[in-house]
């Protein structure tokens, strides 16, 4: 029982932090509202018994991501309010296009009766061990694929950063 | 333990799916209104995010790690983005001083 | 999950939290004797016998003094820097084993709030969030003192994570578990991991350095250049919790050097000594705190004795020495085991 109020609190804790970061007018806040969501996030991973993942997402988008966000917007130095503002006739038009995108997936998926699988091994799935075992095992390829889409990343941020090539 | 499946069955499926479907839209509704380029990118984070929250609860639901490895490597792809899309920001500000992309219509500089 | 349970997890939360707030109140009467030694000078010996009571005077004074707030700065923020500071720099010592277990009744208690199955990760990633309360309390003052205080404990921080990490990860490669229970566990008797590992030990001490912000790289807070760093604008408690934060790290820091390579409550000659099991974890945890206190120890012995770097060669020591040799460390452990395994 208790988890399902955790659920609930935790998705809405989510839903309010992601309309505050389109609704804040300081990029910071927006920066910050967005680290609440993935707090939030990280909140679910736990409640669904994946602890590996959650804190890898902590580690990943709180950790990293967000402090790089954090860091853009400290040397870019954006502190300026209500900075140029869309036409409110798009902006309906996106909020009516995102409402819809919404109906429709929630349509689709009321009455959908989806296979669940009940299982007291369930919980083990998350553990580091298991997950070790399948990423290196089925998906070592794919792994070794993304360390050079790092690398990659790494050196084209580099490149990218500097003042002046030659 | 096995209160915490227990706990975990008690939570409709269809939840995580209409919770996750919510952050997609509003994700797709900040890269629709928004002019600041770096709240778009943040848009772009939080639809990469309910997509990887729904493959996680998926991959429990359905006792398969697979779905959490996919989580892995979505957070690799997503952690590039950034890296290179915030240094492209960086650049974008330097020659324009400013970050809205609509500064960005001109293709000659 | 029984009252007793809880009852015992909150009484072992809530004495780890008073022991951590009490001996981060003594580091810094500590601390400032240790400059009177150092400078060949007294130190405070007013209030009190040694001036012992000293802490609770300067904590009374931050509480008297004026609250302050700049007029354009964004008021919550300002209020949440310090507040998250604080909150993060607590939230570490819940993994960390503080003795092995008491036997009370039959029932085992361990001394460890949560043994959590990847209780590194859960240190590194309390690490990595560390960051915010200084960026949100630097951006926050409106000052540009401030800002760049913040922006440089940011980018020092970042840069020392990544060596910090790749010399936690040797730690994991040689012991097989993420979970800091296990690892204190394995390190029995005398066989600790520093005899394994002291090029990773050196790596974890310097980046532990620059990770709570001490001299020599205290450059987030230096004051010939800076002020007063992040935490220019801030006046009364709200200062007083970023520099008893510091404190607080650097009590968690020892602490996590202890476990992670000084056997954490392991003792030599511990199996020889025929005490009964209570007497030994008793023993264990005075252990422990012994190491705790040397590198508090030594984080002010190098504070009061070392000048600061300059921001150009923190960097470069960061990304050019340290963590090259961090590579090579993981490197030469894997081969090592690597061997080890095929033999």
């Amino acid at each position: 029982m208790l988890s399902k109020y955790i659920f609930y609190f935790l998705s809405s804790v989510a839903i309010y932090a992601a309309l505050m970061v389109l609704i804040s007018k300081k990029p910071i806040h927006s920066v910050l509202y967005l680290t609440l969501a993935f707090f939030a996030i990280a909140g679910h991973y736990i409640l669904l018994n994946a602890q590996f993942l959650a804190v890898v997402h902590i580690i990943v988008y709180a950790g990293a991501i967000m402090v790089l966000f954090l860091f853009t917007v400290m040397l870019l130095n954006l502190n300026i309010e209500g900075e140029f503002p869309k036409k409110n006739i798009i902006k309906f038009a996106a909020v009516i296009v995102g409402g819809l995108i919404l109906i429709t997936l929630i349509g689709t998926f009321r009455t959908y009766d989806l296979e669940i699988i009940k299982n007291p091994t369930l919980n083990q799935i998350g553990l580091v061990k298991n997950l070790g075992k399948v990423l290196f095992k089925e998906y070592l390829l794919p792994f070794e694929l993304c360390s050079i889409l790092f690398l990659a990343a790494m050196v084209g941020a580099v490149m990218l950063g500097k003042k002046d090539i030659q | 333990m096995p209160d915490a499946v227990q706990n975990l069955q008690m939570i409709p499926l269809n939840d995580y799916i209409f919770f996750c479907s919510a952050l997609f839209a509003i994700g797709i509704i900040g890269v629709l209104i928004k002019r600041n380029a770096l709240v778009i990118f943040m848009s772009v984070e939080l639809m990469l995010n309910s997509a990887n929250l729904l493959l996680a609860a998926f991959s429990a639901y359905r006792n398969d790690p697979a779905g959490q490895i996919f989580v892995f490597f979505i957070m690799v792809v997503a952690a590039a983005e950034v890296a290179i899309g915030l240094a492209l920001l960086v650049m974008i500000y330097r020659s324009t001083h400013s970050i809205d992309i609509n500064a960005l219509n001109k293709l000659k500089w | 999950m029984d009252y007793s349970f809880i009852i015992y997890k909150f009484t072992l939360a809530t004495v780890i939290l008073i022991i951590s707030l009490v001996v981060a109140m003594y580091a810094t009467l500590i601390e400032r004797k240790m400059a009177g030694f150092f400078q060949d000078r007294h130190g405070p010996n007013r209030a009190g016998k040694f001036g012992i009571l000293q802490p609770l005077a300067d904590g009374l004074k931050l509480f008297f003094k004026e609250e302050f707030m700049p007029q354009s700065a964004d008021k919550f923020l300002y209020i949440l820097g310090p507040s998250l500071t604080m909150l993060i720099a607590l939230l570490t010592s819940a993994v960390i084993p503080w003795g092995s277990s008491i036997v009370i009744g039959g029932t085992e208690y361990s001394l460890q709030i949560a043994d959590i199955n990847i209780g590194i990760l859960y240190v590194f990633a309390i690490l990595s969030i560390g960051v915010y309360g200084i960026m949100i309390g630097g951006w926050a003052s409106n000052n540009k003192y401030a800002l760049i205080g913040a922006i440089r404990a940011a980018s020092q921080m970042i840069s020392y994570e990544l060596a910090m990490g790749m010399a936690i990860i040797t730690i994991v490669m040689m012991t097989g578990t993420l979970s800091l229970g296990e690892i204190v566990a394995q390190q029995h008797g005398f066989n600790w991991n520093v005899w394994y590992q002291p090029l990773g030990f050196f790596l974890f001490l310097v980046c532990a350095f620059a990770e709570t912000n001490r001299a020599p790289f205290d450059l987030p807070e230096c004051e010939t250049e800076l002020v007063g760093g992040y935490h220019t604008e801030y006046s009364s408690m709200k200062l007083g919790f970023y520099l008893f934060a510091e404190y607080i790290n650097m009590f968690i820091s020892a602490a996590m050097i202890s476990s992670l390579y000084f056997g954490g409550y392991n003792f030599p000659f511990m199996d020889d000594l025929g005490l009964s099991h209570n007497a030994l974890s008793l023993l264990g945890s005075l252990a422990f705190f012994v190491k705790i206190t040397f590198f508090g120890f030594l984080f002010m012995w190098v504070r009061w004795t070392l000048p600061r770097f300059r921001y150009d060669q923190l960097m470069r020591l960061g990304w050019k020495t340290l963590i090259p040799l961090a590579i090579v460390n993981v490197i030469i452990t894997g081969l090592v085991l690597m061997i080890k395994n095929h033999m």
